[in-house]
């Protein structure tokens, strides 16, 4: 029993893997492996920064194939983080347009500059905890509120194309971001579950706990 | 439902325990950093701040022990400051756990620097400190500049040029500490909070000066910033984080309760 997060070189990773350790007594690994990550029983994959570079990435470690696949057959539990969300849809506006894996159907988006709340401005990246509204049930929202907390650091947001893979929503300024999404063994969030306190870490080890 | 506005808990941490300076001087210890950060975490803190304020060379490893140990127990954003001069200071810092790292002196000698860190770790873990202190005189148009080596060496930067200059260069959040009133407890330094938070794109963390909960309520409603971070009201339990989160949200304030 071994969940891997998946390393392409993009971002920190340690604190996901502190985290799962925290939920769990499988073995967790960080790797760029592909016979570590076709073994694992679990699987993460995490983003962070520019989208260009995570694409960009994926593909210089030859990993992106190996993620088709896997995300193509659905034989294993897959969790995406951030960026590791925004990755699963067809198009992100980040970097002048990128093509992303195409798993779910939608875009990437920005949120408007120009958002204000009274005589203040909104602050993109949003960043900072807010509601996650949860439109319909998954395993992953066991136990966990409607309308929890969670910890968000982002300026892109994902609008998938169908409401049946939304399975959780944020509100920000004039934008309704789609902060959960899924289809089968796949489930991805906007949000940090490792950086979300109790909700979080409930979150994950439901994760680990889940058999789609 | 909007944003919630962050508490932040701030841990200056000197040869691995956390004391409190007032005006940078006459410390004060407070106790383990391991235990204080995970009191905050249990009672709510949207973040913890830990500022390494000695930076010696020989106290560094204290530090990335000691972060590892608040990494592998507390889970909500940890940014670490203090002594951070270049990119392996940062790797070092996100590879023990810390998700963000807070540049003070190395951005004002070395502002490329911001950019390079920013370009190789993401925006999004870049904080930029800033330290500004009132340099008009009463009945003047309020202006304030930069200074550095904690409050002790003038720039001669304009603060909010200075804080528009660093989201430029990618700076994801900013720090603004007012040196005025830093261990005062006589309320943040509203001014130049808001001249800077109405002039950047970013978040502003609100620092130095807080005494009292109304000081945190001004904070967020009259000088805009988008978290207040505190030390002495918390450490010395004059205030737990829970009350002062209920206060604000009487005050109509977003909060995480």
């Amino acid at each position: 029993m071994t969940i891997a997060v998946i390393d392409y070189g993009m971002g920190n990773l340690h604190s996901v893997a502190k985290a799962l350790e925290h939920v769990t007594h499988e073995n967790v690994m960080i790797t760029r492996d592909a016979r570590s990550i076709l073994g694992a029983t679990r699987l993460v994959l995490p983003g962070q920064g520019a989208m260009r570079d995570c694409m960009g990435e994926l593909e210089r470690t030859e990993l992106i194939g190996l993620v088709r696949e896997l995300l193509d057959e659905q034989s294993k539990p897959l969790l995406g983080i951030c960026v590791g969300q925004q990755m699963l849809l067809d198009r992100s506006d980040e970097n002048g347009g990128i093509d992303c894996l195409g798993f779910l159907p939608g875009q990437v988006k920005r949120f408007p500059a120009d958002m204000r709340d009274g005589d203040a401005r909104l602050k993109v990246p949003h960043m900072g905890w807010n509601l996650v509204h949860q439109p319909q049930s998954h395993p992953l929202w066991d136990g966990i509120d409607q309308d929890e907390h969670f910890y968000f650091v982002h300026s892109y947001y994902v609008a998938a194309a169908q409401q049946a893979h939304v399975f959780g929503t944020t509100d920000y300024g004039t934008v309704s971001a789609h902060v959960a999404t899924g289809r089968e063994a796949t489930f991805a969030v906007q949000f940090h579950p490792e950086k979300s306190s109790r909700a979080g870490l409930r979150l994950l080890e439901n994760f680990v706990r889940w058999t789609p | 439902m909007a944003l919630s506005k962050r508490i932040i808990p701030c841990l200056d941490v000197d040869a691995g325990r956390v004391v409190k300076g007032v005006n940078f001087v006459g410390i004060r210890d407070a106790g383990d950093p391991v235990e204080i950060a995970q009191r905050y975490n249990l009672q709510g803190a949207d973040e913890i701040t830990f500022l390494d304020i000695t930076a010696s060379h020989e106290d560094r490893d204290t530090t990335v022990e000691m972060v590892e140990r608040i990494a592998g127990e507390v889970f909500i954003p940890l940014t670490v400051g203090g002594g951070i001069r270049c990119c392996d200071d940062i790797r070092t810092m996100l590879n023990a756990g810390a998700d963000k790292v807070s540049i003070n002196t190395a951005a004002v000698t070395n502002p490329d620097f911001v950019r390079e860190a920013a370009e190789r770790f993401g925006s999004q873990c870049i904080v930029v400190a800033i330290d500004a202190k009132q340099v008009s005189q009463e009945g003047e148009t309020p202006r304030w500049e930069i200074f550095t080596h904690g409050g002790r060496r003038a720039t001669g930067l304009d603060a909010v040029e200075w804080a528009c200059r660093m989201v430029d260069y990618g700076a994801g959040e900013l720090l603004l500490t007012s040196m005025d009133r830093d261990g005062t407890k006589s309320g943040f330094d509203l001014g130049v909070t808001r001249a800077i938070s109405d002039a950047v794109s970013v978040p502003v963390i609100a620092s130095g000066g807080v005494g009292n909960l109304d000081h945190l309520v001004e904070g967020i409603t009259e000088g805009h910033a988008d978290a207040v971070l505190a030390a002495s009201i918390f450490h010395f339990a004059e205030y737990t984080i829970p009350e002062a989160k209920r206060y604000m949200a009487e005050r109509g304030i977003e909060m995480r309760l």
